[in-house]
């Protein structure tokens, strides 16, 4: 829903064709439109060496398009590319309405007996609606637009929505985070839940951040978005939403969790503790994977289901009083371990001063022998170094092999089970909370938000997940 | 039915035709584009919603799957279909093997292909497409073909992605099978300029023609299909949809002619009874306690099951709901079709067929007396739960209400002897909007160029070619020019052209009368044919078998041809146990040789033939029992 998919082309070229500019017309083809006085938008007649058209000019896409070809939008709904150099005559026969939305929105009335639930959007389309006309994608995101665009939801809750950034997911920064955590507690202390859309590149990252952020809060807080864009009706947004909605407002869990499609079927929904979750899949409905721990749950037909034994997870309690420790420190880097890799690679990290390192090793947790003077160099420098397993699935274990132990000699400090990107951000915070080297190593170890746990069973890897 | 003139009542007809082609892969995805009948690997379950922007003007009928609840179940195959399928990966680019027939198609038809092949998504919300819309692309405007020395415009030429196979439908839940969706398509829409029905089938027959000489599209059935528009004056442009053989077109024009003109009486009849749309009420009677006794089968089984039996009065009426608009489908028969489409009810009485299917004339009587009706007036009855029966009457309400207006404009579905059936409303103005997954193609005049030099013959060309090289008589070639088969025939007739006449009169003749004595000669896979002319000129066999070998292949389509040969007892039979089986007939008929001499010939080679059928040509046996009969009477 966030980003889910590119949107058919820059956000800002649908908003923006109001204003009439050429958008995404360069060189020859913006030449011609000039010439002949014609705006995206407007109705053209084009008379070319064989035929004539007639239709609308439609934004062209700005990048990875060439400057040759005027878009145009036909009676029939197709579109088409006209090369310039074949154009005789370009006439405008009508000049462009304005794009607007033409929809009636549903106005909202607050139905007594249902919980409230605040919506936050961090960008891109939670929901979107699609402009035939021009075939523009626009996103939905106010509570109007949602409740207009997934009715269901005025029967579960009550929503209050607020539209935080309008960020594609891959930019979105610890500084994000930060702003976003002090929004959701501000949402909590109303609110009977809290769900965060958002982009699902680097959702796992985001609630990794959130876990932490917020300490002892009092109900769910759900992140959920799309693999497919919300434009199109096999998109799982809106089930995704309306489970994730389900999650928050009946979820007997005060945890962070990410709500996504279990399988690829429109069927059952997972609840993904939030710092044991990783974007396994580029495409898949399912991408969403509970790495090296159990689903916690599922929403199915409309109820949420507990997966986890209810000691294992933190109860709703709307008595708790939430701790907001919402800073982060973005000096922390990320370091795969990769044949071929060289000293550079870390000596640049500690001349840049950064102020703690994690480590995706190899194996066990593992880096080339060569890199041990740098690994030293780094430890003398006061950097936190922690290492996390490209393996993915299975718990780090330093002791096995001869490198292992080295790199523990040079402070190397071994993370369990815990994910390398849920390690990463957790380092960030760590950071953001205290300098002390004690305090640092001691908070790395201790298991927070669910992200380390004491054993690793064998239905927890992926091959005897789908059995 | 008198002869319809079509041209007073002002027929105009355009087709669309749309072609599987047969490429190594599919339109949007590396998948082969083979259909399958074994079992599927692996099903998965969605939904799909209309999508926002619809709301308001949405298409009722996807709005009401919706509705329903109705789920989609999808089947797979693990090597021959992947996540694009699927909706579970972004398309990936486009195949250009498809772009190069359609454009090649699209040269033959004298059509204007684009700069810029723009990739579009149609809006699509029944299922067939997992994705909720279908990837459309125009390739081409323009064009024109001659037929019957007419000469028909083409409006534009589109390639699309098939969809998915429907496997079955139940009230909850509709299967689909995912193997063809993703199929490459070439859609070709003429102009609406074909004045009679046998213009129609000339255009279907021609397009079909210029289709296969490129050698480039799939053969069998349901991999072409046709949507015929149809409309006459006064009338309304009604679309049959998914019309699959050719030899229907004539059928399907010529009743839904009939249809119209019986739909604009039928009008003009209750404009006469002063009838108006404000008469006809959505009042729902329940009328159940009145047919505690019936004995009518659906009556009692309702009433067995607890629900209960409901009427509509339709003021004025009587003698139309039974009226014939084409053969053995009434004004009551759209009634039920709507009906059903609407809700979940079996079917429905009306009073102009009652007394009947064990309503008895008491029940009838009671019936218009509760209502305080007239017998000028219909009354529609529903057997069913008491939601579905509403909902059932409301449509039928409904479309009573249209016939006032006259014909309703809507998409109808072929049946079997050319008669068509209510499909769905007709979808207001495609929605599409751009598939931006997708890169759009330039197309480059090197492109085009590298085409044009390729052109595959046309068919007047292949026509001078199977009389000049392949030796077909004139008549046989120019059959074979319109045939289905006619790849199929070339390429036997290349690999062994002294069989090309026995490959053309077997493809046409042969596989005609199967097809009439209800053999499934569709079934036999065209390889197999292919391997039967291969046996036949290895001598395993005299062509007079080909028949008896097609019926056995048909009911079997997973044996070979050498399993025919064995169990049709076709092994060949040597020149001297030919001899022998001579010899013994003609020693056994010896007074018929001294009375008819020569003529005995006749007689006798059927007495052969009767036990040598197949295994020897009857050219052979002719020579032979002649030469014993001279040598006899010698």
């Amino acid at each position: 829903m966030l980003k889910a998919v590119k949107p058919p082309f820059p956000l800002k070229a649908v908003i923006d064709m109001t204003k009439q500019d050429p958008e995404g017309y360069l060189g020859a083809a913006r030449t011609s439109m000039e010439k002949a006085g014609v705006k995206v938008g407007d109705r053209v007649r084009i008379e070319t060496l064989q035929s004539t058209f007639e239709g609308i000019i439609i934004p062209r896409a700005e990048i990875g398009s060439d400057d040759q070809h005027l878009v145009v939008k036909l009676d029939n709904g197709y579109n088409l590319g006209i090369r310039v150099m074949h154009i005789k005559r370009l006439k405008r026969v009508a000049k462009g309405a304005p794009v607007k939305p033409e929809l009636p929105t549903t106005s909202i009335k607050t139905k007594r007996g249902l919980p409230w639930i605040s919506i936050l959007s961090t960008g891109g389309t939670i929901a979107s609606r699609v402009d035939y006309r021009t075939g523009a994608v626009n996103p939905a995101l106010s509570a109007e637009d949602l409740y207009t665009v997934v009715p269901e939801l005025g029967d579960l809750v009550n929503i209050r929505a607020e539209v935080l950034f309008s960020l594609l997911s891959e930019d979105i920064q610890p500084s994000h985070w930060t702003e976003l955590a002090k929004r959701v507690a501000k949402h909590l202390s109303e609110s009977e839940g809290v769900v965060v859309a958002h982009g699902t590149d680097t959702l796992g990252y985001t609630s990794a951040a959130l876990s932490f952020a917020l300490q002892d809060i009092p109900h769910p807080v759900v992140l959920t978005g799309a693999q497919r864009s919300s434009d199109r009706p096999s998109s799982d947004a809106a089930l995704n939403l309306t489970s994730a909605v389900i999650g928050a407002a009946h979820g007997p869990f005060a945890e962070v969790v990410i709500a996504m499609h279990r399988t690829p079927d429109d069927t059952s929904i997972a609840l993904h503790r939030g710092t044991k979750v990783r974007k396994c899949h580029t495409s898949r409905r399912d991408a969403f994977q509970t790495i090296n721990a159990d689903l916690l749950g599922e929403v199915i037909d409309g109820q949420v289901q507990m997966l986890a034994k209810p000691s294992n997870y933190r109860s709703r309690d709307s008595k708790r009083q939430l701790r907001l420790q919402p800073e982060f420190d973005a000096k922390v880097a990320l370091l795969k371990s990769t044949p071929g890799i060289i000293d550079d690679h870390l000596d640049i990290l500690i001349d840049r001063r950064y102020h703690g390192i994690v480590f995706e090793g190899t194996g066990l947790g593992h880096l080339p022998q060569s890199l041990l003077p740098s690994v030293e160099r780094a430890q003398e420098e006061g950097i936190t170094l922690v290492m996390t397993s490209q393996c993915i699935w299975g718990r780090v274990q330093m002791r096995v092999y001869r490198t292992g132990v080295e790199l523990v000699q040079r402070g190397v400090i071994p993370l369990e089970d815990m994910l390398p990107e849920t390690a990463y951000v957790k380092l960030m915070w760590v950071l953001g909370q205290t300098q002390n080297p004690d305090e640092i190593r001691a908070c790395m170890l201790k298991n927070i938000a669910g992200e380390i746990t004491d054993n690793t069973r064998r239905s927890q890897f992926q091959e005897t997940m789908s059995e | 039915m008198t002869k319809i003139d079509y041209e007073k009542v002002g027929l105009l007809v355009g087709l669309e035709i749309h072609q599987q082609l047969d490429t190594r892969s599919k339109l949007f995805c590396n998948c082969p584009t083979i259909s399958r009948e074994d079992n599927p690997d692996f099903v998965f379950l969605r939904r799909l919603r209309p999508t926002q922007s619809e709301l308001g003007k949405i298409d009722p009928a996807a709005l009401f799957e919706f509705q329903k609840g109705r789920v989609h179940v999808y089947e797979n195959y693990d090597d021959t279909v992947c996540l694009v399928e699927q909706d579970e990966e972004p398309p990936h680019p486009l195949d250009s093997e498809a772009i190069d027939i359609a454009l090649e198609v699209a040269l033959l038809l004298d059509s204007q292909p684009v700069d810029e092949i723009q990739v579009m998504r149609k809006i699509v919300i029944d299922g067939s497409n997992t994705t909720g819309f279908q990837r459309t692309l125009i390739i081409a405007f323009g064009g024109a073909l001659e037929a019957e020395g007419k000469t028909i415009p083409i409006q534009a030429i589109c390639l699309e992605e098939d969809a998915a196979r429907k496997i079955s439908e139940e009230k909850s839940q509709i299967r689909w099978r995912l193997d063809r969706l993703g199929i490459p398509l070439i859609e070709i829409a003429t102009g609406p300029a074909m004045r009679n029905p046998e213009e129609v089938v000339a255009v279907a027959l021609r397009l079909g023609q210029i289709l296969r000489v490129t050698g480039k599209v799939k053969r069998g059935l349901g991999t072409i299909r046709q949507d015929i528009n149809v409309s006459i004056k006064g009338g309304a442009i009604i679309e049959i949809k998914g019309v699959q053989k050719l030899n229907l077109i004539s059928n399907i024009v010529k009743y839904e002619v009939q249809r119209q003109l019986a739909l604009l009486a039928i009008r003009d009849e209750l404009q006469q009874r002063s009838v108006k749309a404000s008469k006809i009420k959505n009042k729902i009677h329940d009328v159940t306690p009145l047919f505690q006794r019936c004995t009518s089968k659906v009556i009692r089984g309702a009433l067995k099951r607890k629900e209960g039996i409901f009427a509509l009065v339709l003021p004025g009426f009587a003698t139309l709901v039974g009226r014939e608009l084409q053969p053995g489908r009434r004004l009551g028969t759209e009634l039920a079709d709507y009906a059903r489409f609407w809700a979940d009810v079996k079917g429905l009485f009306h009073t102009d067929e009652l007394p009947k299917y064990g309503i008895t004339s008491e029940e009838v009587e009671k019936l218009r007396t509760h209502l305080k009706v007239s017998r000028k007036d219909a009354v529609i009855l529903v057997a069913a739960e008491e939601e579905s029966a509403r909902a059932a009457l409301k449509a039928v309400a409904n479309r009573a209400k249209e016939a006032l207006k006259g014909v309703p404009v809507e998409t109808r579905g072929p049946l079997q002897d050319g008669t068509t059936k209510f499909a769905r409303p007709r979808p207001g103005a495609a929605r599409m909007y751009p598939e931006t997954d997708v890169a759009p193609v330039t197309i480059t005049e090197k492109r085009l160029e590298r085409i044009r030099n390729q052109l595959p013959e046309m068919p007047e060309q292949k026509l001078q070619k199977f009389r000049e090289v392949f030796g077909l008589s004139d008549e046989l070639a120019q059959v074979m020019i319109r045939s289905l088969r006619i790849d199929l025939f070339e390429e036997i007739a290349i690999k062994h052209a002294d069989v090309a006449i026995t490959a053309a009169a077997t493809l046409e003749s042969t596989w005609r009368s199967l097809d009439r004595e209800g053999v499934e000669v569709e079934k036999i896979p065209e390889d197999q044919i292919l391997i039967i002319f291969d046996k036949l000129v290895e001598g395993r066999f005299a062509k007079e078998a080909i028949p008896e070998i097609l019926t056995w292949l048909a009911s079997k389509p997973n044996q070979t041809i050498d399993g025919a040969i064995k169990a049709l007892n076709l092994g060949g039979l040597t020149r001297e146990e030919l001899v022998v089986i001579i010899d013994d007939i003609v020693e056994e008929n010896q007074s018929m040789i001294r009375e008819r001499q020569k003529r005995a010939l006749g007689p006798l080679m059927g007495l052969v033939m009767k036990q040598v059928r197949g295994r020897v040509d009857g050219k052979v046996v002719s020579e032979l029992l002649n030469m014993a009969i001279q040598k006899y009477l010698k």
